[in-house]
Parts: structure tokens; C-alpha cells; sequence
């Protein structure tokens, strides 16, 4: 059931009037998609090309000793087998972390292949160079290395505790402290006088990114004059570019980057990898192509994973419920190494502890550590769904103790519109928020109250099978970012974005946009948005994107910024396109620029319904020239570089209904509703796509996936047989609706939404999930809520074995 | 070894390694990349093609095991009029956003829908199940292939 698409997808004060946006329009990707015609990584025909495998340490924590090639060489196709020593000088720096959160974090060389030290498994240890994918993997087989295995640091508590400290250059395994504390002694007086005092503790479990695409890297040399093409399945080849370039030291003109078709990110893909920087190094020293493909159980420790933190939420709040203070302390777990911009993740999160309540008072404070396990970084949401999972939890417990329901402990302490634009406790400015119609909304298509009344009927008959109801309501921060934000967070780059726009002779159009998509749909929503605002058919609109070459300037895709970042810099460029032919047309037609109106492709001079000229003459007299005002450039193009000035904050809630057998523990999710605002919306189809796939990914977190690791950091569930991805089988039809409430931050309107999903779904199945133990007096569940975890809940809660 | 397969209505031999998967015959020596490769314990489905008009994960069989069989893969399945109505309702329904998992789902779909003279919703997710999609929820997944059954 859907009922996004009878309710409006704009507010009136939307700037679009081409009748395009805002419609369900079919995506232009899709055609080569379904044929198998797109390019993938792994589809690229390179001859001559040389694969690589990777020997990977198969300790979490060891000594390099020997290592011993020749069985390897002497296998046929094999070319060669490089060693972290061998390629110390193939790099001029290790691999890069861009966002260093305070002066004095540790930052331990993490070199491509490592030299001396393993310190998870699944580090390189040496590169097998071969003729053929096959041969290279036949290649690892051959490489003995010798290891001395050292105790693995895989527990949050005792990395903290330096016991075994993993980086000896460090010192010690805490990377950073950091903390966003604004008015200390507010927090303390509110929790002096608070009359209600929950804290809660909640554990993140790690987990697999998992887009349906492995990664993959081939880089193409041409060794004589220099130049390099890097392809890789990558959310970000611009960021990769400069990051490549400084990692690998080669001049950055010489380099080009290209990302092919690429199979999802979810924010796996943000990153500098040690596979792309060893194809690039081994492209150069053997001066042919050099390639690579990732296979599912090699991405399950080579590929970064997600969340992995514990989290205590401190709520005070007085007699009636109303919050008066909130502090949120963290324990991070970054992995072995700081990845691209690890580090940042929490402090993603950092500033929406409190959610989207009006609270005074709030102290958030974040304590990141090494283990000897995989490296994190962003997963889709990167910190945003860390902190809503834990306010939304904790409202919950909230409710409890005030004794009001979970609906009505939000209704209590959601920001009030009035107080929009609003300047929240942490020191951001909310743009634009209404959020009572969203949970108004969303109780009304799970029938809430007809759900609760089955509840207490099952309840009340002893039944079994307990009926739990969850909301989350949420608020996140995203369309990253102002680039002054960025530098007062010390990350390492800016947060604007590009687009050209290109009329061409014959008035159809090409965009250039710096944004990258990875299966979001953007050359359908950016033809759109030209298209809208040019008035031309959507499918004369072009759009060019993930080559450097083609589209040299970007800052790429991921945080939910592509629309309201560089749909805006697009949005920009078009305008400032029109205002070009604007002139030449009112040259054309001896008018003045101010007497022309600009409508359905037409230039036209008020007041003379005769006197017009079609876009389509201004783009041929541009190209031509013959007949331009006096000093206009030829051509009609404009680009244009925006920087945010604020980020863009969507809300919604989501409520699921779920269905705890307690004799098995089973958890079956038999309901869901959202209810989303992204502001203005450019294609309602896409985004009611992206929050079906964001919220069973969320989904996914509450009730199935979990990168078990063993105590020896040995990842138990390292291929798609034993990570459980959710299939069809799992899912169910999701109720969707959304609201329009338009984001001040940017002239479209919008906000992001690719993100959203994933924020509000887990806390919502999770409250569900407690809702329906309640009886027993459960209060948490470690996630994933499994059949095991959930019985042996019952049992400790007294509900015995059945 | 040599193997003669006929690939979407084209009888197609090469000489290939024993241990050669079909998938990466149909990838490499035939160069049919339409047909994605996304694990490698047969669990997630990109890779499913048809197999004398059954759905398959051609990662689970080598190509000497096709040896005579017809092969369909997705670039057999438009012709010349156009997308194939499970590959148009997929479109319609906006049933793939990264697309990768889709050659194979698509696969699939049509192998269920063909088996099965009607599908509801339960039996479209129970019959994809091992078709595994990380961006769409499966939600016009399951929209499109009962559009398609119809």
C-alpha cells in the first residue's frame, strides 16, 4: 500500500513551475540497467591487463616474520609477489585520514600493504601479481608467510584499558577524546533538579556495508608520458583524486578518475583504499594496466564496517515528562587503522543526541579506540542513526517512568513551529520543522489505537504471540555541509559542490554535476530539475558525472548532500544560464533584459504576446555569434561552485508493529508506516525508493545482521550466507506518506532523504521489539534482536524455558 | 576443455579451464557482462540466468556442466520490439535503483513467474528469496514481478 503519491510533493512557495519536478517520472538510468548495457568495474574489458589478490593476514593481531614466495611464483600466470618492505617506496604517504577531530589524535601509519605488523585480518601483507583473476588467487595459495600471532584487542573496555596496546607508536588505543559541551553547569543544574532521571545504555553491533557490488579498482598507466587513469568503484573519484595523488605523490593533473557504473555504497565506497593505491603503484611499476575485483568473503574484513559503539543517554526531565537536559557519552570503536574519515562519524552524530526535542541543556562527549579488528567509517547515516536510535530509545524509557505513552512523550517535547528557525542546544540552526502531523500521520495508517486494544486483548488472553508497537520520530542533519562547519570540525576538505550547464546548438543540454550516483537516480532528478526550469523535455537534458576528466570539480556523494548541495549548484547554474540568454535574447529582439519573460522555453517581451524568441534560436545564435551584444562570451554555459550555508534537517516518524513469539524468541515485523518531510520533493518515486531500501536497512540492524567476531577478532560471519542481508522472504509492503515543509537553507526547498530511512527505522523496531516484552519487565535487547537473544531475554526475565 | 553452450539463441564454444565457472565463461570468454557476480557462496543471486528456461546462479555451476544446455542471460531478453514485460515493469515500478542486482532478479522473476500459473505477494517474496537486492527494499520488487505476472 502506498499512499505517498496523493499528497502534494511541493509547497507553494516551491520555485518550480515547468509542471516536471514533483512528478513520478520513470528513471532514465533505468534502460541500461535492465540489459545488462551498463559498465560495471568488473565489466571493463583492459588488455593486456595484470590482476592482483591480496594475501591477507589471517590473524587478527600478528608479527610478520618470513615471507616466502617462490611456491608462488613458480605457479603458471603468476608475474610477480610484492611485500609491504618491497613497496615502502612506492607511496609517498600512508593511506590518508581527512578528518583529524582534534590536534592530538593518534593516527597510526596505515601503510597499503603493512611492513613488520599485521593488525587485523585481513591486512595485506603482500600482493600477488598475475595474468589472470584466477592465477592471482591460485598465486595467494603459494605465498607462506611466517607469523608471530599477538593477543587481539577486540572488546571496547579493553582496548580503553591499554592492556595490549595495539599501535606502540600511539602509546595507547584511544585515538581521541572529544566533546560538545556548550553550558556545563546547565546540564548539571537540570540533572540536580530533574524529577525524572533515565539513563540507558545501548550497544551499536558492527556491521557489513554490503552493497550488492563488490569493490573494484583497475588502474591504467601510460608510461610514457605519465598519465593515469584510475577506475574505481568509488562514491567519491574526486575526493580520491587529490587523496591519490598526495598518497601516491604523482601531480594531480596527471591523474584521471573514473567511477564506472557503480553497484551501491551505502558509505563503503567513501573512501581511499589500500587496493587503489597499490593497483595505481603496481600499474606504474609494471606498466600495463593492473586490476582487481573484490570477492564477497574478501569484503567482508577488507571493505570498512559500520557503527560498532556503545552509547549511555542520561534524559532529565521533570514531573510532566518535559526534558530538561540530555547527555550522551560514547565509546567508538574505529577499528585498526582511521580510515578517510572515520574519526568524523560521531561527530556526525554529536549534535542530535537530544533528536528533535526542545531541550535546554546538553552534553555529549565521545571516546574513540582501536581494536585489532576492520576498520569503520560511514555506513548509510554515519552517526545520525546512532543518535536517534539512542534518544528515541530512551524516550521510550522516558515514557515508562512518566507513565504516558511513547506518542505522547514526543507530542510533549517536539520543538514547537514557532520556533523554527531553531537554535538547538548543541549550536546548530534547524531550518525548517513540523513534526506532530508526521506522527499524527504515521499512528493513523498502522491504526494505533485499534493495534494497541489487540495488544491488550492478546495480553489479556495469555496469548504467546505479543503484539509490540515502536515510534521513532527523528530529525537529522545532512546536505554535508558548510565548509566553514567542516573547518571549525577540523575535517579536511570543503563542502560545496559543482554543476555546469550546457545548452548546446541545438537546445539540448548537457550537465556537468560534481555529484556522483551510485543507484540514487540522479540523472533523472538533475534532467528534471533542468528541465523544469528550462522548459525542454527532461530527455534532451544530459547528465555527466564520475570522470574527472568530464567533470573535473566535485566533492561526490554521500551524507544525503547530492540534491541539496549540488542539485542547488545546479539549480544555480541553470538560473544563471537563463540570465545569460536572457540578454542575448532581448539583443535579439531590441528589448530591454527587465521587459522579458522567460516561460515554456520561450523568451517573450511583456505586454508584446508577438514579440518572442524560443531558447532553441537564443542556443544557435550563442554558437553561431554572428550577432552577440558587445563583449558576451560565445556560447551558452554557465557553472557554478555553491557552498551551503546551513545544513538541511528532514524529519518524519515511523512506527513499526512487530509480532515477538515468546515460546521461540522469533521476531516477525508485520507493520510499518513512515511518514517523511524532505521539503520540496523532486521525484517522489525516487524518494519513496530510497526510504523502502534506507528502512529495511535499519530493519536489518534491529532484527538480522551482525559482524559477529570470536574473541581472537576472527569475523564469524564473513560471507552473504552467514551475514544476513535481508531477502524479499523478510520484508514486508511498507505504509509510506510524507509531509512538505520546505528547507530554508537552499532555493529548491529541499532537503536529503537518502539517509532517513535507515536513521528511523531501528529504534522504531526496537521500541517495538521492548514494547511487546514489556510484561516480562524486559527494557533492552542487544542488537540484532534474534530469536536466541530475545528467549534468553524471557528466560532471565523469569519467563522460563518452553 | 572445450564447451559448446547455446547463449541466447547462439551456439557458442570455447576452450576453457575445468574449473571455469559459468559465470565468468559467460563474463569473460563470452563477454555477456550483463550477468553480475556479487558473492561467492551462491547466496546472493546477481548472477542467476536461465538454464534450458530454469533459473540458475551461474556461480554454482562450471561451464562444462552447460556443455549443450541453452543459456539465456539479461541481454537475450529484450528484443527487437523492445524491453521484455518483466524488464518494462521492473522500469515501471522502479524495481532497481544501483541495478546490480537486477540482471539477475529480473532472472528469476521471469523463471517464477513462468513456473507459476498465479503469485501473490507471498509467493513473489518466497520465490526470490534467494535473490538478495540492497537498495529497494524489495518493495516494487515484488510490485513489478506481479505486475509482470498478470
Amino acid at each position: 500500500m502506498t499512499d505517498t503519491l496523493d499528497t502534494p510533493t511541493l509547497d507553494d512557495s516551491s520555485p518550480f513551475a515547468g509542471g516536471i519536478v514533483g512528478q513520478a517520472r520513470l528513471r532514465k538510468e533505468d534502460p541500461a540497467l535492465l540489459t545488462g548495457e551498463s559498465k560495471f568495474i568488473d565489466d571493463l574489458v583492459l588488455p593486456g591487463a595484470l590482476w592482483i589478490a591480496c594475501v591477507r593476514c589471517p590473524h587478527a593481531h600478528a608479527r610478520i616474520g618470513s615471507i616466502d614466495s617462490s611456491a608462488a611464483l613458480a605457479i603458471d600466470g603468476v608475474v610477480a609477489v610484492h611485500t609491504g618492505p618491497d613497496l615502502a617506496d612506492a607511496w609517498a604517504a600512508p593511506l590518508p585520514c581527512a578528518w583529524p577531530v582534534t590536534d592530538d589524535m593518534k593516527n597510526p601509519a596505515h601503510h597499503p600493504v603493512a611492513i613488520d605488523k599485521a593488525n587485523y585480518a585481513g591486512d595485506i601483507v603482500a600482493i600477488v601479481v598475475a595474468s589472470s583473476r584466477y592465477a592471482a588467487a591460485d598465486g595467494v595459495e603459494g605465498v607462506v608467510v611466517d607469523y608471530e600471532p599477538l593477543e587481539a584487542v577486540v572488546d571496547l573496555d579493553d582496548a580503553a584499558s591499554d592492556r595490549v596496546v595495539i599501535h606502540d607508536d600511539c602509546g595507547t588505543n584511544v585515538s581521541y577524546d572529544w566533546a560538545l559541551i556548550p553550558d556545563p553547569d546547565a546540564v548539571d543544574a537540570a540533572f540536580a533538579d530533574a524529577v525524572h532521571h533515565v539513563t540507558e545504555t545501548y550497544v551499536h553491533q558492527r556491521l557489513i556495508p554490503a552493497p550488492m557490488e563488490p569493490r573494484g579498482v583497475a588502474a591504467v598507466p601510460s608510461p610514457h608520458n605519465g598519465d593515469m587513469i584510475l577506475y574505481s568503484s568509488t562514491q567519491i573519484p574526486h575526493v580520491l583524486k587529490v587523496m591519490a595523488a598526495l598518497t601516491l605523490g604523482i601531480p594531480e593533473q596527471k591523474l584521471r578518475v573514473i567511477a564506472p557504473s557503480v553497484g551501491g555504497g551505502f558509505g563503503c565506497k567513501l573512501n581511499v583504499y589500500a587496493e587503489e593505491i597499490v593497483c595505481m603503484a603496481l600499474a606504474h611499476y609494471h606498466g600495463v594496466p593492473v586490476r582487481w575485483t573484490e570477492t564477497r568473503t574478501e569484503a567482508a574484513v577488507s571493505t570498512i564496517q559500520g557503527r560498532a559503539q556503545r552509547q549511555t543517554i542520561e534524559l532529565a526531565a521533570d514531573a510532566d515528562g518535559k526534558l530538561t537536559a540530555v547527555r550522551a557519552t560514547l565509546l567508538a570503536d574505529m577499528g585498526a587503522y582511521l580510515q578517510l574519515v572515520a574519526p568524523g562519524v560521531p561527530l556526525l552524530g554529536a549534535f542530535l543526541y537530544h533528536g528533535l526535542y526542545d531541550v535546554p541543556a546538553y552534553a555529549f562527549t565521545c571516546r574513540s579506540v582501536f581494536t585489532n579488528l576492520t576498520p569503520t567509517d560511514a555506513y548509510r547515516g554515519a552517526g545520525r542513526p546512532e543518535a536517534t536510535y539512542a534518544i528515541e530509545r530512551a524516550m521510550d524509557s522516558l515514557a515508562i517512568a512518566v507513565g504516558v505513552g511513547p506518542d505522547e512523550i514526543r507530542s510533549l517535547n517536539f520543538i514547537p513551529t514557532e520556533k523554527f528557525p531553531y537554535d538547538s542546544p548543541a549550536g546548530l540552526i534547524f531550518d525548517s520543522g513540523n513534526y506532530q502531523p508526521t506522527l499524527d500521520r504515521a499512528k493513523e495508517l498502522v491504526d494505533w489505537d485499534g493495534r494497541r486494544a489487540e495488544q491488550a486483548e492478546r495480553r489479556s488472553a495469555g496469548s504467546t504471540s505479543q503484539l509490540g508497537l515502536g515510534i521513532s520520530s527523528y530529525v537529522e542533519m545532512c546536505g554535508l555541509a558548510p565548509s566553514r562547519t567542516l573547518a571549525a570540525l577540523n575535517y579536511g576538505a570543503g563542502g560545496w559542490e559543482s554543476a555546469t550547464v550546457r545548452i548546446l546548438p541545438t537546445c539540448k543540454v548537457q550537465v556537468v554535476t560534481g555529484s556522483t550516483p551510485h543507484g540514487q537516480g540522479h540523472e533523472t532528478s538533475w534532467s528534471m530539475i533542468v528541465a523544469d526550469q528550462l522548459g525542454v523535455d527532461p530527455d534532451d537534458v544530459e547528465v555527466l558525472h564520475s570522470d574527472t576528466a568530464i567533470s573535473p570539480l566535485g566533492m561526490d556523494t554521500y551524507g544525503s548532500r547530492s540534491l541539496s548541495v549540488g542539485g542547488t549548484a545546479l539549480w544555480m547554474a541553470t538560473e544563471k544560464v537563463i540570465d545569460k540568454a536572457r540578454t542575448i535574447a532581448a539583443h535579439m529582439m531590441e528589448a530591454n533584459t527587465e521587459d522579458l519573460e522567460f516561460s515554456g522555453g520561450v523568451f517573450s517581451v511583456k505586454g508584446s504576446p508577438d514579440k518572442e524568441v524560443p531558447l532553441a534560436g537564443v542556443a544557435f545564435g550563442a554558437f553561431t555569434a554572428h550577432d552577440l551584444p558587445d563583449g558576451m562570451e560565445p556560447n551558452l554555459e554557465a557553472q557554478v561552485t555553491w557552498d551551503p550555508g546551513n545544513f538541511v534537517f528532514p524529519f518524519g516518524t515511523h512506527i513499526a508493529v512487530v509480532e515477538v513469539d515468546e515460546e521461540t524468541g522469533a521476531v516477525e515485523l508485520v507493520d510499518y508506516a513512515a511518514v517523511d518531510d524532505c521539503g520540496n520533493q523532486i521525484n517522489p518515486m525516487i524518494v519513496e525508493g530510497q526510504l523502502h531500501g534506507g528502512i529495511v536497512q535499519g530493519v536489518a540492524q534491529a532484527l538480522w545482521e551482525e559482524a559477529v567476531y570470536d574473541e581472537d577478532g576472527q569475523l564469524r560471519a564473513a560471507n552473504l550466507a552467514d551475514y544476513l542481508v535481508p531477502s524479499a522472504a523478510e520484508c514486508i509492503d511498507m505504509k509510506m506518506d510524507h509531509t512538505v515543509t520546505p528547507s530554508t537553507s537552499n532555493p529548491m526547498g529541499v532537503k536529503g532523504i537518502g539517509e532517513a530511512g535507515t536513521i528511523a527505522s531501528t529504534p522504531a523496531v526496537m521500541n517495538a521489539v521492548v514494547d511487546a516484552l514489556r510484561p516480562h519487565g524486559i527494557t533492552d535487547i542487544v542488537m540484532p534482536a534474534s530469536p536466541m537473544r530475545v528467549r534468553r531475554a524471557i528466560e532471565a526475565a523469569g519467563g522460563g524455558a518452553s | 576443455m572445450e564447451v559448446s553452450v547455446t547463449v541466447n539463441g547462439t551456439v557458442r564454444s570455447a576452450d576453457v579451464e575445468p574449473r571455469t565457472l559459468l559465470a565468468h565463461f559467460l563474463r569473460d570468454d563470452l563477454g555477456l557482462t550483463g550477468t553480475n557476480i556479487g558473492c561467492d557462496t551462491s547466496s546472493c543471486g546477481a548472477c542467476t540466468v536461465l538454464v534450458d528456461g530454469r533459473s540458475a546462479k551461474s556461480c554454482t555451476l562450471l561451464a562444462v556442466q552447460a556443455d549443450g544446455a541453452e543459456v539465456t542471460t539479461i541481454e537475450g531478453l529484450a528484443g527487437d520490439d523492445g524491453l521484455h514485460p518483466m524488464q518494462q515493469a521492473f522500469h515501471e515500478c522502479h524495481a532497481l535503483q544501483c541495478g546490480y542486482c537486477t540482471p539477475g532478479m529480473v532472472m528469476a522473476a521471469v523463471s517464477l513467474v513462468d513456473e507459476y500459473d498465479s503469485l501473490d505477494a507471498a509467493g513473489v517474496r518466497e520465490g526470490l528469496e534467494g535473490n538478495l537486492c540492497r537498495c529497494t527494499g524489495y518493495q516494487n520488487i515484488v510490485k513489478a514481478v506481479l505486475a509482470a505476472s498478470e
